[in-house]
């Protein structure tokens, strides 16, 4: 067994500063298992007092090889994966890898199943938004929203369950369309849910924006500018509360998301308290698209005709050999994809979640690359974390929304 | 190809010596790695703001270039999204940081000398970061073989428990 190197202040020479050499300031660890990291984030504080002086992440806890894994299975396989990265968001992770399989090997998508996917994506938007809004409340001591919020999240994932049975690992969302059409129920239970929760977003708003303890302890807290977002990669809520109206389903829309009418909210003030209105009116705006998208619902096929790329029904494969060969061949070798590369972009609740996919002609991915925003938006935690005090900090990482999932892949 | 694109296409090309290539509608540009800094210094003032991502792809056993590095740009102010594409030899490979122009290169940079093991010159912090510290090899290289985990039963546990690499007492 090798022995255990102990680190030493010198070890860590170019990363605090030079009074922690001297020690005249403190060096502490906050996780990996501390509950208001939001999973296994470590933490490397150094600490004046109560003040932090210098803040160190350290990921890598929860790193699965998930790039590796997908280059060794076909597209179709590959896809399991996606939904293990960003846990709150397994319908918008779907979502981004069939688009990037459709840009790559040029599928056409129904457009039913293109308005199931909004209603989807954005049901799942809004159950990720809730999980954010429960665990950072509780990290500011706001027990009771923490229980509301799970409550809520039950009903979205019912209907995840309804839709695929699966509550969050779903796989629903194929390259070329859909696994299967949605059940019967899936509208009275949509619809459902777009009565009840606009009244529920009012009570979490009683609850909290108003708060003086609330206002207390986030607002003017984790400031950054657009300008600085910018140049941390920072995307998504984060962004638009300094004040940059970027969403990809606005700016470079996709699935159709141009043909619904959504307001993108921006706040000027850039710290924790405008992210959590952000968060809140984006909760809003997700039913609104939701509404908009089941109203006008089209009728037609939920996967693409084009046998080469898409399995067909299993229905079709008693009665035509055809179907049977495309069967086997799909779920064995799988389907090749032409030479080339593509980035393909979406937006998660948490930013862009991008994903630069290459083939070398083969049936797996040669090369398959996710950005995921929480790490680029984690990456701006120890520029906003400088000289705030350790409760602060706990406000900070909470809007940040991490997923440690989605860091460290 | 969007035609926004086309003048900021030009002035690479002339300036960089840079080649444009298109595929589904992303267009890229191959550059050589010691322009890199500039150019990217050239695209954040013509409004490329964000580094979307930094990446790497691996052709072993190509070793001329083994390696091509994939910086994605995206400009807000333009809405436009712009690929750049360095290849890297495989004998000792490096490239220059741009850490202090796109920040959160810096993080970036660090996972592609983790998981590819390129080198990235004047990189304030060059660790591992999502491997642990004292790991051996870069696991995302096509030369890397993927593991696996031996399964444990009740008449072998021991006998794997023993080789299995982890921490025991």
């Amino acid at each position: 067994m090798p022995d255990i190197q102990e680190i030493t202040v010198q070890d860590l020479k170019h990363l605090v500063s030079e009074r922690a050499i001297q020690g005249e300031t403190v060096l502490l660890n906050m996780g990996p298992q501390h509950p208001s990291t939001h999973g296994v984030l470590r933490l490397l504080l150094e600490l004046d007092g109560e003040t932090v002086v210098n803040c160190i992440p350290d990921i890598g806890f929860l790193h699965t090889g998930i790039e590796k894994n997908m280059e060794a299975k076909t597209y179709a396989k590959a896809e399991v994966m996606s939904d293990r990265l960003d846990y709150m968001n397994t319908v918008g992770n779907n979502l981004a890898y069939a688009l990037a399989v459709e840009k790559l090997v040029d599928l056409d998508v129904p457009a039913r199943a293109q308005s199931i996917r909004v209603i989807l994506a954005e049901l799942q938007r809004f159950a990720s938004h809730l999980v954010w809004l429960g665990t950072s409340a509780l990290d500011l001591a706001a027990r009771s929203m923490f229980l509301y919020c799970f409550r809520e999240r039950e009903y979205i994932l019912d209907v995840m369950e309804m839709c695929s049975g699966q509550r969050m690992m779903t796989t629903y969302i194929r390259p070329g369309g859909l696994w299967r059409d949605v059940p019967v129920e899936f509208e009275a239970a949509v619809r459902d849910i777009l009565k009840k929760f606009p009244k529920r977003i009012d009570e979490y708003e009683a609850l909290l924006t108003r708060n003086p303890l609330m206002l207390d302890r986030t607002y003017g807290i984790g400031k950054l500018t657009g300008e600085e977002c910018l140049n941390f990669g920072v995307t998504g809520p984060m962004l638009r509360a300094s004040g940059i109206a970027w969403d990809l389903r606005k700016d470079r829309p996709y699935c159709g998301y141009e043909q619904y009418d959504f307001k993108v909210p921006t706040r000027a003030e850039g710290d924790v308290y405008a992210r959590y209105l952000v968060r809140l009116e984006e909760m809003r705006q997700a039913l609104k698209i939701v509404q908009q998208a089941l109203d006008k619902l089209p009728l037609g096929p939920v996967r693409s005709q084009n046998r080469k790329y898409v399995p067909p029904r299993r229905s079709e494969i008693g009665v035509s050999m055809e179907a049977l060969i495309h069967h086997f061949k799909l779920w064995t070798e799988g389907f090749a994809a032409s030479k080339g590369a593509i980035y393909s972009a979406v937006e998660s609740p948490r930013g862009e979640l991008g994903i630069y996919l290459e083939s070398d002609g083969g049936p797996k991915p040669y090369r398959i690359h996710w950005r995921t925003p929480s790490f680029d938006n984690l990456q701006s935690l120890p520029a906003m974390s400088k000289g705030v005090l350790v409760a602060d900090l706990v406000a900070i990482i909470g809007s940040v929304d991490i997923v440690l999932g989605d860091v460290d892949r | 190809m969007e035609m926004k694109i086309q003048p900021i296409l030009e002035k690479l090309e002339k300036e960089f010596g840079a080649a444009v290539s298109e595929y589904r509608g992303d267009t890229s540009l191959v550059l050589t790695g010691e322009k890199i800094v500039a150019a990217c210094q050239r695209l954040q003032n013509l409004g490329f703001e964000l580094l979307s991502a930094l990446t790497a792809v691996d052709y072993w056993p190509e070793e001329k270039p083994r390696f091509h590095v994939i910086y994605q740009m995206t400009s807000i102010s333009l809405n436009l999204v712009l690929t750049l594409r360095v290849p890297v030899p495989g004998i000792n490979p490096s490239l220059p940081t741009i850490s202090h122009i796109y920040r959160n290169a810096n993080w970036r940079e660090r996972e592609l000398w983790d998981m590819f093991g390129i080198k990235f010159l004047g990189h304030p912090d060059l660790r591992r970061i999502l491997m642990p510290a004292d790991w051996e090899g870069h696991p995302l290289r096509k030369d890397y073989p993927l593991g696996y985990e031996e399964p444990q039963f009740t008449f072998n546990y021991e006998e794997i428990n023993l080789r299995k690499p982890y921490a025991k007492e």
